[in-house]
């Protein structure tokens, strides 16, 4: 224990005098970083326009209110378009995740040394990179539309579903496992009996928290043309039509919540 | 008859139980799924020429990803890389900062009402705004450029981080924080010693979660003018440049892989 020896007196301390030094040294570096990029940002940013903020968002809450209700008719397709992408893409992700989920758990994997590393690399490429940036790509791939945005969601999704399920995966029981094995059970009779059961009770949460994701990030993607009521937002706002955006930013906000009721029932259900 | 008595022996054969148990309940959401699909899939138009045009598009860009660009346009890459990395810090420091006063209050055992109500109105806000959403109304506010971006990441950091710590903190041991009381602390000292050493952490690994997300979110901010590598790869895309566009995706991937596994690393360190 680090004690101090003060005119006679011990004093315990907390840490040894090379830790706090380490310490201090740790926090000044952190902070020194901070203010670094800090500073940048403030070099790039136009300060006039920052403290004339205020006004401007005054300025465009004033356009925004009061929202054009009846612009709402116009938006029944692109809410649908928006659904089908979120649903859709959560599928046909979900049925890419499950084999890609296997090749990546430990105790399932057939070859732990080539196999796996290649799955592991799925889920993180596919992780890491946002749904808005596959929908770019895939515009520029299979042109503009809803299906480019099914198929960013999905392959957006993979990774995420995928990363979790495995994870599951190797969280099961093996004694259910040995059971089956031990019935004289194929392998593909031991995944159905013995490893499916055990984990169909996360795989439906991951299905329906994902769905949830989704539908949050499909409202976004016709922001670059890949269809949903991102389009409408986008075309509101590139003709500064103020209370189209605020009612379309309504109705997302509507439609997030809703789906993340949703998602909490099912889940509640589920667990 | 013999037969009959054998079949009574012998029982009816074993069958897996189906995961939701209610028959009606069950078919039900069968045919509602089918009729859904049905309806979803016929309302998709895919324009099948122009898919089939585009997979040549695509098989250039999966080329593309063995022969990466990095020099050409190497000064763009690093000016947006470097720019995000800055936005990255300087938001998370400051999210995280801004997230754990709201996030005690935002805890029902700590906080006293209104500071809850409070509290968890800023988390509920700024969850159900998406960040690209934020972003756009930022970027109108404040200008173009990098404040924007940190603006939102710190936003969206607010209320991912909030959350999780009120959740992690109403959870937390009541005893550890009732010894400390019992001893009478003040109010910070409560906090200081029974509270934040139970959660300190899983805050930890959340930070260390969310400054991941914060880095991948900050390459999609670029998009509607908020800072960062997303104008960047957005004109690489724009001009058919698919080598330097994979250069920056794999540049994106390798930065979130380290994360990750600085992540993985930190957070077994404090646990």
């Amino acid at each position: 224990m680090p004690v101090l020896d003060q005119n006679g007196t011990q004093v315990w301390r907390r840490r040894t005098g090379r830790e706090s030094l380490a310490r201090w040294f740790g926090w000044l570096l952190g902070v020194a970083i901070f203010v670094y990029c800090w500073q940048i940002i403030s070099d790039a940013t136009t300060w006039f326009f920052v403290w004339d903020a205020p006004r401007i968002a005054n300025d465009i809450w004033t356009r925004a209110t009061p929202p054009r209700w009846e612009y709402i008719t116009q938006l029944g397709r692109p809410i649908w378009d928006t659904l089908n992408i979120a649903t859709l893409g959560t599928l046909i992700s979900l049925c890419l995740a499950v084999p890609v989920a296997f090749l990546a758990a430990r105790n399932t994997t057939p070859s732990a040394l080539f196999i796996r590393p290649i799955a592991l690399l799925i889920i993180v490429s596919t992780r890491s990179i946002n749904s808005l940036i596959w929908a770019l790509l895939l515009i520029a791939i299979i042109g503009p539309g809803v299906f480019a945005g099914v198929v960013a969601i999905a392959i957006r999704s993979i990774g995420f579903c995928a990363k979790l399920l495995y994870e599951a995966i190797e969280e099961i029981d093996q004694t259910q496992v040995e059971a089956i094995t031990a019935t004289g059970a194929s392998r593909w009779q031991v995944m159905a009996y013995g490893i499916v059961p055990q984990i169909l009770p996360a795989f439906a949460g991951i299905a329906v928290f994902r769905w949830d994701i989704n539908i949050r990030e499909s409202t976004v993607l016709g922001l670059v043309g890949a269809g949903g009521i991102g389009l409408q937002l986008s075309a509101s706002l590139n003709v500064l039509a103020w209370p189209q955006v605020s009612l379309i930013l309504i109705v997302i906000l509507f439609a997030v919540v809703i789906s993340e009721w949703v998602s909490a029932k099912v889940r509640g259900a589920i667990i | 008859m013999s037969e009959m008595r054998l079949e009574d022996k012998l029982g009816t054969a074993w069958r897996k139980p189906h995961f939701i148990k209610n028959p009606t309940l069950r078919l039900g959401l069968i045919a509602g799924f089918i009729a859904y699909m049905i309806a979803a899939v016929l309302t998709i138009e895919v324009d099948w020429g122009r898919v089939y045009e585009g997979l040549d598009r695509g098989a250039a860009f999966v080329l593309a990803f063995t022969s990466p660009d990095f020099v050409s346009r190497a000064s763009d890459i690093w000016e947006g890389l470097f720019e995000s990395i800055v936005m990255t810090v300087a938001a998370s420091v400051v999210g995280i900062a801004i997230s754990i006063p709201i996030g005690l209050g935002a805890a029902r055992n700590i906080a006293p009402l209104p500071v809850y109500v409070v509290c968890r109105g800023i988390v509920a806000i700024s969850r159900a705004l998406q960040e690209i959403i934020v972003a756009i109304l930022l970027v109108a506010i404040f200008g173009f450029g990098p404040l924007a971006g940190f603006l939102t990441l710190s936003f969206a950091t607010i209320g991912f981080l909030s959350k999780l710590l009120a959740e992690d903190i109403e959870a937390m041991d009541r005893v550890q924080a009732e010894a400390i009381k019992a001893s009478g602390a003040r109010w910070t000292q409560w906090i200081n010693y029974g509270v934040q050493p139970q959660v300190m952490p899983r805050l930890v690994g959340l930070s260390m979660y969310r400054i991941d997300i914060n880095f991948r979110e900050s390459a999609i901010l670029g998009l509607v003018g908020a800072g960062g590598i997303g104008a960047t790869l957005n004109t690489a895309f724009d001009r058919y440049e698919y080598d330097t566009a994979a250069a920056i995706l794999l540049l994106i991937i390798g930065i979130v892989m380290a994360l990750e596994y600085l992540s993985g690393v930190i957070r077994a360190r404090v646990q």
